[in-house]
């Protein structure tokens, strides 16, 4: 299966978008590097609103990620309530 | 099709040899040795002779190689367009038949300071 | 969480609809054809435009809301970089040349990207194409900015950054980043879409922004970490464009297969050939490394690319023709750009230098098949004539390819003992290639090729009839400033001076 991932600049903001993504991807392996955290799955990983909010205790829109995103691979579907990547093989 | 383009499309080369004032490039690289990064560019009189190509700038520009002193030019194997080939050298560029824009290249087997041939 | 009363918003795809639903309307003054013109000669067809889907349904006030929040992050990390002697944080002034390089290269590719992004905006037929190229013609101009701007910082402080306007169009190693924007540039709607929004997006901007800014962030270099970090933040959605752009074209009719494979052929060619330069920077301007560029191209060439390409074979599309080729010259292709940046360095404006001792450890340890076998005994040398006084200058100027414009530095797939030598005759002209790759791009559309301006070459017609003195003039190198090696740089010596000097009260 096709490895999937998200780059997310190290900041204050994504420390939550990254617990919400291990959280709910039991199989994400998440990669430290300088100034950036880099998250692979294997074919599928989803980002959900909903655990991002329990996390901050505020209302989050899910599209405050673009702020911080660097990178990601994978087939994109974005609703009001999560993002998900995929790879079809 | 020679483009893909909305009508016919024809177009000038831009390195011509009209362009280049009575003179012609030339290309020259000496396999097997790449302290030199890439053939080197010579901008030559088409009048000059095979000799005084390889004695004057040839020989300049491969100085810097180990190797380069050891070039015995009458045992060199040439190739012109990457085909083997004998230059005459008291012959001109010119008629060596060697045109605006060629590639010449020499190799000296058994010379191999920096590099190691499989 | 009391807020939940209030009446829910609308949805994303609700929200989306409204942004486009008026912009797609019957043209009645002149026919579809007259409006669109471009659209047909590539031989692409396209049955159903509003089957373009733009997953990440960004509205324009969403858009102009995080762009905004995007700058003011920028900038405030800007100006903290100029009031902290940002350009005494680095971990060495070497550094420096790979971020001349980028600005000079790089950069003017940005504001390509937007003027092509500018016109297929214009030119495709759909709604939610024509929104999404022009938010990220937005972006492609902010990435241009910002990064000029990030980089006039350095510019008062060291050589090299002053001209990169002239140089992008003069000097001779940035014009294989020229090349490749002005191919695509003058390409129709869909090929640039490939050229820019597939390959250079999706299979090569991860290798040229991601490992080099986590690099920058090693480095100290915070002004180029944030301007390339809010510039990748853009990159997703860019990624998505060009995903989802070949992804419709192929569903649109199987006849656009065939045309979108030679497309996705010739562009990923082009863009290795970009990022051989990347490569010399990530194996040998970092001071401190954060992976070699093999490292980088195993992780987003090879597993990102091939997850890619394995996606799309439902639609019929193999990797690129040259993946083989490209593979086999990942051990090479650094080393053998960088020993000619070295020894052609009288004729750049960024300085080069002999790998140290502890770098060439670096490398073999990298590169174990390679570098110790070809690439150290070469270095060596040079560093021997460095010692005895007469350090290694190679005055002859480089034979160029046809097509991406690179010095012919690369060697023979299968023996890196042998330059690879390409040429072909057109029209009773020789033309010669760095690559059967780059032969081939040059055979599909000569006409095209033909008329490339290859700065080696015109060094030797009018005005500058080969005067090396008038060249540098005309790219704006200073010569003794500008170029050469970098010890003994006033790069070298400021840097030293000046950080001497904030770190202790002499
Ligand atoms: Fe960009
Ligand atoms: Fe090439």
């Amino acid at each position: 299966m096709s490895t999937v991932f998200i780059a997310l600049q190290a900041n204050e903001e994504t420390r939550a978008i990254i617990e919400a993504i291990v959280l709910d991807n039991p199989e994400a392996i998440v990669k430290r590097e300088p100034a950036m955290v880099k998250i692979n799955a294997p074919g599928r990983l989803v980002v959900n609103r909903e655990t991002i909010e329990s996390i901050v205790g505020r209302s989050f829109d899910l599209q405050e990620m673009h702020i911080h995103l660097i990178t990601l691979s994978g087939n994109v579907d974005e609703t009001d309530d999560s993002l998900t990547l995929t790879w079809n093989n | 099709m020679a483009v893909i383009a909305l009508k016919e499309y024809s177009a000038v080369p831009r390195d011509l040899v009209a362009n280049f004032n009575g003179k012609q490039l030339v290309y020259a690289s000496w396999d097997h040795h790449l302290l030199f990064a890439a053939p080197f560019l010579f901008c030559v009189p088409p009048q000059m002779t095979f000799s005084e190509w390889v004695a004057g700038p040839l020989t300049q520009l491969i100085a810097a190689d180990p190797d380069a002193k050891a070039v015995d030019w009458s045992s060199v194997q040439w190739l012109k367009a990457n085909q083997p080939w004998t230059p005459n050298f008291a012959g001109s560029l010119a008629e060596n038949g060697v045109v605006h824009k060629d590639q010449i290249r020499f190799r000296t087997p058994g010379l191999n300071s920096l590099l190691t041939v499989n | 969480m009391d807020t939940q009363v209030t009446k829910k918003k609308l949805g994303l795809k609700e929200r989306y609809k409204l942004l486009t639903r008026d912009l797609g309307w019957e043209t009645t003054f002149h026919s579809r054809e007259e409006v669109f013109p471009y659209v047909h000669y590539e031989g692409i067809k396209i049955h159903d435009w509003d089957k373009w889907e733009d997953p990440f349904r960004l509205t324009m006030d969403a858009y102009w809301k995080y762009q905004a929040e995007k700058e003011r992050k920028f900038y405030a990390i800007i100006d903290a970089h100029a009031q902290n002697n940002g350009h005494l944080n680095l971990t060495d002034a070497h550094y420096l040349t790979a971020i001349k390089i980028f600005l000079q290269a790089i950069t003017p590719g940005e504001y390509c990207a937007h003027k092509g992004f500018a016109r297929v905006g214009r030119e495709f037929g759909g709604v939610g194409t024509q929104v999404a190229c022009q938010m990220q013609s937005l972006d492609e101009v902010r990435h241009a900015q910002t990064q000029i701007h990030a980089m006039s910082n350095y510019n008062k402080f060291y050589q090299g950054f002053h001209a990169f306007s002239d140089q992008r169009d003069r000097i001779w190693y940035t014009s294989v980043a020229r090349s490749f924007f002005d191919d695509a540039l003058s390409s129709g709607p869909f090929e640039f879409m490939i050229a820019i929004g597939f390959s250079f997006e999706y299979v090569l901007t991860n290798l040229l922004f991601v490992p080099f800014m986590s690099g920058a962030a090693y480095n100290g270099d915070m002004a180029t970490v944030t301007f390339g970090f809010s510039a990748q933040s853009d990159e997703a959605r860019h990624m998505t464009l060009g995903l989802e752009c070949i992804k419709f074209m192929l569903e649109q009719d199987p006849a656009n297969l065939p045309i979108v494979q030679k497309w996705i052929d010739k562009w990923f060619w082009r863009g290795l050939r970009i990022l051989a330069l990347v490569g010399t920077m990530m194996d040998y301007m970092l001071p401190k490394r954060v992976m070699s560029w093999k490292e980088a191209f195993d992780i987003y060439g090879i597993e990102n690319g091939g997850a890619l390409f394995n996606d799309l074979a439902r639609y019929g599309v193999r990797a690129p023709k040259g993946w083989g080729d490209a593979a086999a010259a990942i051990d090479h292709m650094s080393h053998q750009l960088m020993l000619g940046l070295y020894q052609w360095s009288f004729g750049t404006a960024f300085h080069g230098w002999i790998p140290s001792d502890d770098e060439m450890e670096w490398l073999s340890a990298k590169y174990p098949d390679s570098f110790d076998k070809y690439y150290r005994p070469r270095w060596e040398h040079i560093k021997k004539l460095a010692a005895a006084g007469t350090p290694f200058k190679n005055y002859g100027l480089a034979k160029l390819c046809q097509t991406c414009q690179l010095p012919c530095v690369f060697t023979e797939p299968g023996d890196p003992t042998l330059i690879c030598h390409r040429e072909i005759d057109y029209k009773g002209e020789k033309y010669h290639f760095c690559s059967d790759g780059c032969k081939e791009i040059f055979e599909n559309e000569p006409e095209k090729y033909i008329q490339a301006w290859l700065p080696m070459p015109q060094l030797f017609q009018e005005p500058l009839k080969g005067d090396l003195g008038a060249w540098m003039n005309y790219v704006s190198l200073v010569d003794g400033q500008d170029n050469g090696d970098f010890d003994g740089s006033q790069d070298q010596i400021n840097f030293d001076k000046w950080r001497g000097m904030a770190t202790s009260n002499k």
